[in-house]
């Protein structure tokens, strides 16, 4: 509404041609659930996770498909709902669900799941912005469920890329105890057999000290035992312990994985391919830096966006139709355009290797050759899912 | 032996378009002067921050720089290097078009979804035209009455009536438009899309597709083939198109729009300007930093020139 109002005024002030852009002769209305999931607490404090995670790239997607739509005739809005960890998300989604059939969604990949397989869902296009799970994108795939955010696979692939690249073959891997650090070292073990490198050693991380005192002593210690290896492997997806075994290692090797060297899908330190400009246009909205989940949420309304500029369609089918066709294409800040995989509904992209400070490399690494889409070399390909409902 | 010497006398005396190609190097704030007869860098001057779009006046005396993080676009004196004032020039000022009445500078300013109307005489903001999201790329017609403006994002061609500085028509493209230019006497215009790969050409008069242009560089995926800065010959028969991450030039036939040939240049050529009589062509290449010189009459490459961090822009000087 807020952007109507600016809008009209822009058009007395500049005594533009308004009746061209006439509001919304096509509508497309974009609902957003996030579903809290309660986290558990971490040994540092350091890290804050913003309130508005997600809903803020979103946010900005939605101001993207305005400017553009406004050309068009075409009016986006976005109706927002929060469900706490004591209410049902089932609930929230039906009721958004009854709005409009496009629905993006931050919730573990149980709920999503869950929300996929509703009866008023049955049709509708939902878009995953946070649940990283390999599952989803395999044997549990919906045909009404797409993922703007990558696969843990995706990621991990990225990952064991620069590791040949790097020739970094002896690897050794620490875990820690959360559901999202085992299905990132599930991950991470099958790209090393996909890339044909060796997990020598993996340890579980099972300590309760506070590391901000003592890191110095248990670490080294504690990667004692895993000898000589070209790299060390921390799969530790909450931010909790990782960042301790950096320069705390016996051996001086590289850490990466979820510290050190990591795969992303998006990160602050990037700036090529145009992407300093949504990362400004974001901080200057929100005032901080863009993450990876507001990056999903950003690319999952802009595909939305697209698709509505290039069919003026606002129906479910036609839309999703297109997002899935070969004519369908988002330029994403990434160097590439990005596409959906025609046989489980995830969104294709390179993958950045990064540092805090700096972007190490992007994947596919020159090299990694496929027969019809390098981007394919990252997550299940097509003759490798098990998705079926696709077809 | 007697044709060999005048050869080499020809070859020796001074060329007769004598003359230089300004680069803006965006991630050096400076610009290098390369002189086209040596081929080599000649002067390199300080330039506000991030300099990208850049143009001289019509009798060269004057140069026009978008410090793109300064936002500003600044105003030289190319015979000294020296930065005589900044025009207000809206935020974030990429790329620029000086219109035919050398007075009107046409400004995309990327980060704020406007285009930003300078009289560079008053140094007054004239007029801002609301366009889609992250404007960039810049044309004028010959005859001064149509202005483009490309947006990166909302993927159009926005098209300004110069008279009244209102949009007029707004003309999809494929992914990522960088560049348009006029030709034909304006009967068409041509624009590129960087992520779509391709290159759209429009009738003038009814802003309808007539033709697309796509690009196949053998052994280079068809994704980082990403069409952005290209130029006409003289005739308007050829047109020299940066093919960015694909490190090729295309050179596609203007009228039957098909590639004729590609040349192989720096790594991520971007944008580029001829020499004085057109025999060469200088690209910029952003990542390898440097720009490479084109024989424009055998098509291929024949030097490269180490200029600063992230070339950008390029402009002939005579």
């Amino acid at each position: 509404m807020h952007h109507m109002a600016k809008f009209l005024a822009t058009c007395v002030v500049m005594q533009m041609a308004c009746f061209q852009y006439a509001w919304a002769d096509v509508a497309l209305t974009i609902a957003y659930l996030r579903v809290e999931q309660p986290r558990p607490p971490t040994l540092s404090n350091l890290d804050a996770v913003p309130d508005d995670i997600g809903l803020a790239g979103a946010r900005t997607g939605l101001d993207d498909n305005i400017t553009t739509g406004r050309f068009l005739g075409h009016g986006y809005t976005l109706t927002e709902a929060t469900v706490a960890p004591s209410e049902d998300p089932l609930a929230g989604a039906s009721r958004l669900l009854a709005q409009t059939p496009f629905l993006i969604v931050d919730a573990a990949a149980d709920v999503m799941l869950a929300i996929a397989d509703l009866p008023q869902a049955q049709g509708a296009v939902v878009f995953n912005v946070a649940a990283g799970d390999t599952a989803l994108r395999d044997g549990d795939c919906r045909a009404n469920l797409l993922h703007a955010l990558p696969s843990d696979a995706m990621r991990t692939d990225a990952l064991a890329q620069v590791l040949v690249q790097k020739r970094w073959t002896d690897l050794v891997m620490v875990t820690g105890t959360h559901p999202q650090d085992l299905a990132y070292a599930a991950a991470m073990r099958r790209s090393l057999t996909k890339f044909g490198l060796t997990l020598s050693a993996e340890k579980p991380w099972v300590f309760d000290a506070d590391m901000r005192r003592n890191a110095s002593q248990e670490v080294p210690l504690f990667t004692q035992g895993f000898g000589d290896y070209d790299a060390l492997i921390v799969a530790d997806e909450l931010g909790d312990f990782g960042r301790y075994l950096l320069y705390n290692t016996w051996a001086a090797r590289p850490v990466v994985g979820s510290e050190g060297l990591a795969a992303l899908t998006w990160s602050p330190v990037i700036e090529q391919w145009g992407a300093a400009q949504l990362q400004g246009r974001f901080t200057d909205r929100h005032g901080r830096a863009m993450q990876s989940r507001d990056y999903a949420a950003w690319a999952a309304v802009r595909t939305l966006g697209e698709a509505v500029t290039r069919t003026n369609a606002v129906d479910a089918p036609s839309l999703r139709g297109y997002i899935l066709s070969e004519a369908f294409e988002l330029a994403g800040f990434k160097g590439r355009p990005l596409t959906y995989r025609a046989w489980n509904g995830q969104l294709r992209q390179p993958i950045s290797l990064a540092h805090p400070r700096a972007l190490v490399a992007q994947a596919p690494l020159e090299g990694f050759l496929h027969q019809t889409n390098e981007l394919d070399t990252l997550g299940l390909d097509r003759p490798e899912s098990r998705c079926k409902d696709f077809e | 032996m007697r044709l060999n010497a005048i050869l080499a006398l020809v070859m020796l005396a001074p060329a007769a378009q004598a003359g230089e190609i300004w680069v803006t190097n965006e991630k050096d704030d400076t610009l290098s002067v390369i002189d086209t007869d040596t081929l080599e860098v000649v002067r390199t001057y300080p330039t506000g921050e991030r300099p990208r779009g850049i143009t001289f006046s019509h009798d060269y005396s004057r140069v026009y720089i978008c410090a793109s993080d300064s936002d500003a676009v600044q105003v030289m004196d190319p015979a000294t290097g020296e930065i005589l004032y900044n025009l207000p020039s809206g935020e974030d000022p990429e790329q620029f078009v000086l219109h035919p009445d050398d007075r009107h500078l046409y400004i995309a300013n990327e980060d704020d979804a406007i285009t930003t109307v300078v009289d560079v005489e008053t140094r007054k903001v004239v007029a801002q035209i609301d366009v889609g999201v992250e404007p960039e790329g810049m044309a004028v017609s010959a005859d001064g009455k149509i202005v483009i403006t490309t947006s990166e994002t909302t993927n159009m061609a926005h098209w300004i009536d110069t008279a009244t500085n209102a949009l007029f028509a707004n003309t999809l493209v494929d992914s990522r438009p960088r560049h348009a230019e006029f030709t034909k006497a304006d009967k068409e215009l041509w624009v590129s899309s960087e992520i779509g790969g391709t290159v759209t050409v429009f009738d003038t008069a009814t802003q309808a597709e007539i033709a697309k242009i796509v690009f196949e560089v053998k052994g280079v995926h068809p994704d980082r083939v990403q069409p952005v800065g290209f130029e006409f010959t003289p005739d308007g028969r050829t047109v020299f198109v940066a093919l960015g991450p694909s490190n090729h030039v295309a050179v596609v036939n203007a009228d039957t729009y098909q590639v004729e040939e590609y040349i192989l240049v720096g790594r991520r050529v971007w944008h580029m300007a001829f020499n004085g009589d057109h025999s060469r062509l200088f690209t910029t290449n952003g990542v390898s930093g440097d720009v490479t010189v084109i024989d424009v009459a055998k098509r291929r490459a024949i030097k490269s020139i180490k200029v600063g961090r992230f070339p950008w822009g390029a402009a002939y000087r005579p």
